[in-house]
């Protein structure tokens, strides 16, 4: 039988690649992307699987905030992107390092 | 019902409206200008308007709050947004980027922050939190022909929404082992026994709002964000959205965590003298003048948490008082860069500022001013914000970290000292250009509020910001 604890277990994995994706990865900052987005469907399993296992509807409407904000982030921060790689020509996430100290 | 959950968030009915309207009249002009400005900022005072007259009570289910303290911080917020807005316009046409999307992403920032400052669970929080975000992101990058304006709306994109993720993650566990999103439900099921489940979530929850705030450990973006984004942005970043952020920790710890003071006031404290020490000691090595301001920031950050750290009425009041009139200094303090110019450049570094009291007395001196004042000395407002939290803590029985945040205070005073020296002691190497008129007159301004206007201005703020404290019923 698969209980809430094997929900949960799967979300925290999740969010865990996901933070050591931003923090580990030192190449491409479109893996960046993918690993915010890696951490907020962990939240979304949280929020699924509490709602189901309290009977309460409003984890699955905080999901669906959570899926259309997760969609304009992505949508700024490609954007942001952008502006960045015309700028430089490259999206290493070596090379932003103009401002040190 | 429905119709009196409406009447609670005219403020963001106001400015959601208005908002998409300039939008739509922007893209149809194609550019923005003064006229364009001028109704984004009357646009503000409505919404400021409307959230003093308007009534107070719960909404939308208990989803947003209108209460003394969401109309305290709302005005602070709309004025510095207004300001924001004053500044740029004069920058940015000076740089040939005139553009009507920035008051319209400030007006959206403001609506954010409104948001935030009357939250009444989770799901509003966060909507508030990341409706700010986004529009900060943009306005960090607004330059996005320049390489170091992109680069810092990248950095503070990743970082923030990082900290986002925080922040939702810690959210989702409260939500579950509380088994509710409305804060005074949570603060019901931590009632004698806080669940460890709930503890974990408010840690990440703590986190992801230190990240807003830009405390220690989690300051590592402020600095680069500071230096690369647009300066009259960056004044505008360094007073609006770290009040918001602080008035919604004060929200979920006073009024969802109330009863587990004693779990959250250890990590609060640490954060809190973090900030403090990283602030005081990294500011040291600075040459950019933004960069010094950041780290100047993460300090001040950190005396504002001691004040939310001793918890109580007194503690939220001081921690509104601080971060107002630190508010003032900092807008004040940017309006100065803003308006300086010296051979078709921007002035940001340390030796920049050599001999301006030659040059730009007045200027000179409101920097000079809001040095002072941010360093605490005593007839400037900073003295009075610092004396706030002092006493907030030695009332909850925190005399250490009220001395340790003094020692802090004394180191950062030599990087305000140096800054001072260079402004009156040093000698110019080549004459500034003319200032814009609404930077300088922002920055006067704002340099009379911190001596003398704003010791006139404690006596009718004192009892405002502790009205807005008893909202959490003490």
């Amino acid at each position: 039988m698969i209980g809430l604890t094997h929900y949960l277990t799967v979300a925290a994995i999740l969010f865990t690649i996901g933070v050591f994706g931003i923090f580990v990865n030192r190449k491409n900052i479109i893996v960046i992307l993918m690993s915010i987005e890696l951490i907020l469907l962990a939240v979304n399993i949280n929020l699924v699987a509490f709602s189901v296992f309290l009977h309460d509807v409003v984890g699955q409407i905080f999901a669906m905030f959570v899926l259309t904000v997760a969609a304009a982030e992505a949508a700024v921060g490609l954007a942001i992107l952008v502006t960045f790689f015309r700028n430089r020509g490259d999206i290493a996430v070596d090379d932003a390092s103009m401002m040190k100290g | 019902m429905t119709s009196f959950s409406l009447s609670l968030v005219w403020p963001e009915v106001i400015l959601a409206g208005a908002t998409l309207i300039l939008l739509v009249l922007g893209a149809f002009r194609g550019r923005g200008g003064v006229v364009f400005n001028g109704l984004a900022v009357l646009t503000l005072a409505a919404a400021a308007v409307a959230a003093v007259v308007g009534p107070q009570g719960r909404g939308f289910a208990g989803g947003l709050v209108a209460d003394d303290l969401a109309v305290f911080a709302k005005v602070a917020i709309y004025a510095a947004s207004a300001f924001g807005i004053v500044l740029g316009d004069r920058w940015l046409a000076r740089k040939g980027e005139s553009k009507f999307e920035f008051p319209v992403l400030i007006l959206l920032a403001a609506l954010g922050m409104g948001m935030m400052a009357s939250a009444g669970d989770l799901i509003s929080l966060y909507i508030g939190v990341e409706l700010h975000s986004l529009a900060l992101y943009v306005l960090a990058a607004f330059r996005r022909d320049d390489a170091k304006s992109s680069e810092a709306g990248l950095k503070y994109f990743v970082l923030g929404a990082l900290s986002s993720g925080l922040l939702l993650y810690g959210a989702s566990l409260i939500y579950g082992f509380a088994g509710s999103t409305h804060f005074d439900a949570i603060a019901a099921s931590v009632q004698g026994h806080a669940d460890t489940g709930v503890l974990f979530g408010l840690v990440f929850l703590i986190c992801g709002l230190a990240f807003k705030v830009s405390a220690a450990p989690f300051h590592m973006w402020t600095p680069d964000v500071y230096e690369g984004a647009p300066t009259p942005v960056v004044g505008f970043f360094a007073a609006a959205p770290k009040l918001a952020a602080m008035v919604l920790l004060a929200r979920v710890l006073q009024e969802g965590f109330a009863e587990a003071v004693e779990q959250w006031r250890q990590v609060i404290l640490l954060v809190a003298l973090a900030s403090v020490f990283v602030g005081a000691f990294a500011g040291l090595a600075q040459k950019n003048l933004k960069r010094l301001w950041a780290y100047s920031s993460i300090a001040n950050i950190g005396y504002a948490l001691i004040g939310l750290a001793a918890g109580g009425e007194a503690g939220v009041q001081a921690m509104l008082m601080f971060m107002v009139l630190y508010m003032v200094d900092v807008t004040g303090f940017f309006a100065c860069l803003t308006a300086l110019q010296r051979d078709g450049r921007p002035m940001e570094t340390l030796e920049d500022m050599a001999g301006l009291v030659k040059e730009r007395p007045g200027l000179a001196l409101a920097m000079t001013a809001f040095s002072l004042s941010a360093l605490g000395l005593p007839p400037f407002t900073g003295f009075f914000a610092k004396f706030y939290v002092f006493k907030a803590a030695i009332g909850a029985h925190l005399e250490w970290a009220a001395i340790a945040a003094l020692v802090g205070s004394v180191v950062a005073a030599v990087y305000y000292l140096r800054l001072i020296k260079v402004i009156w002691f040093d000698a110019a190497p080549s004459a500034t250009e003319k200032p814009a008129v609404s930077a300088q007159a922002i920055a006067i301004a704002a340099a009379l509020f911190s001596f003398p206007v704003g010791l006139v201005a404690l006596i009718w703020l004192d009892p405002l910001s502790k009205a807005a404290a008893a909202a959490f019923g003490g």
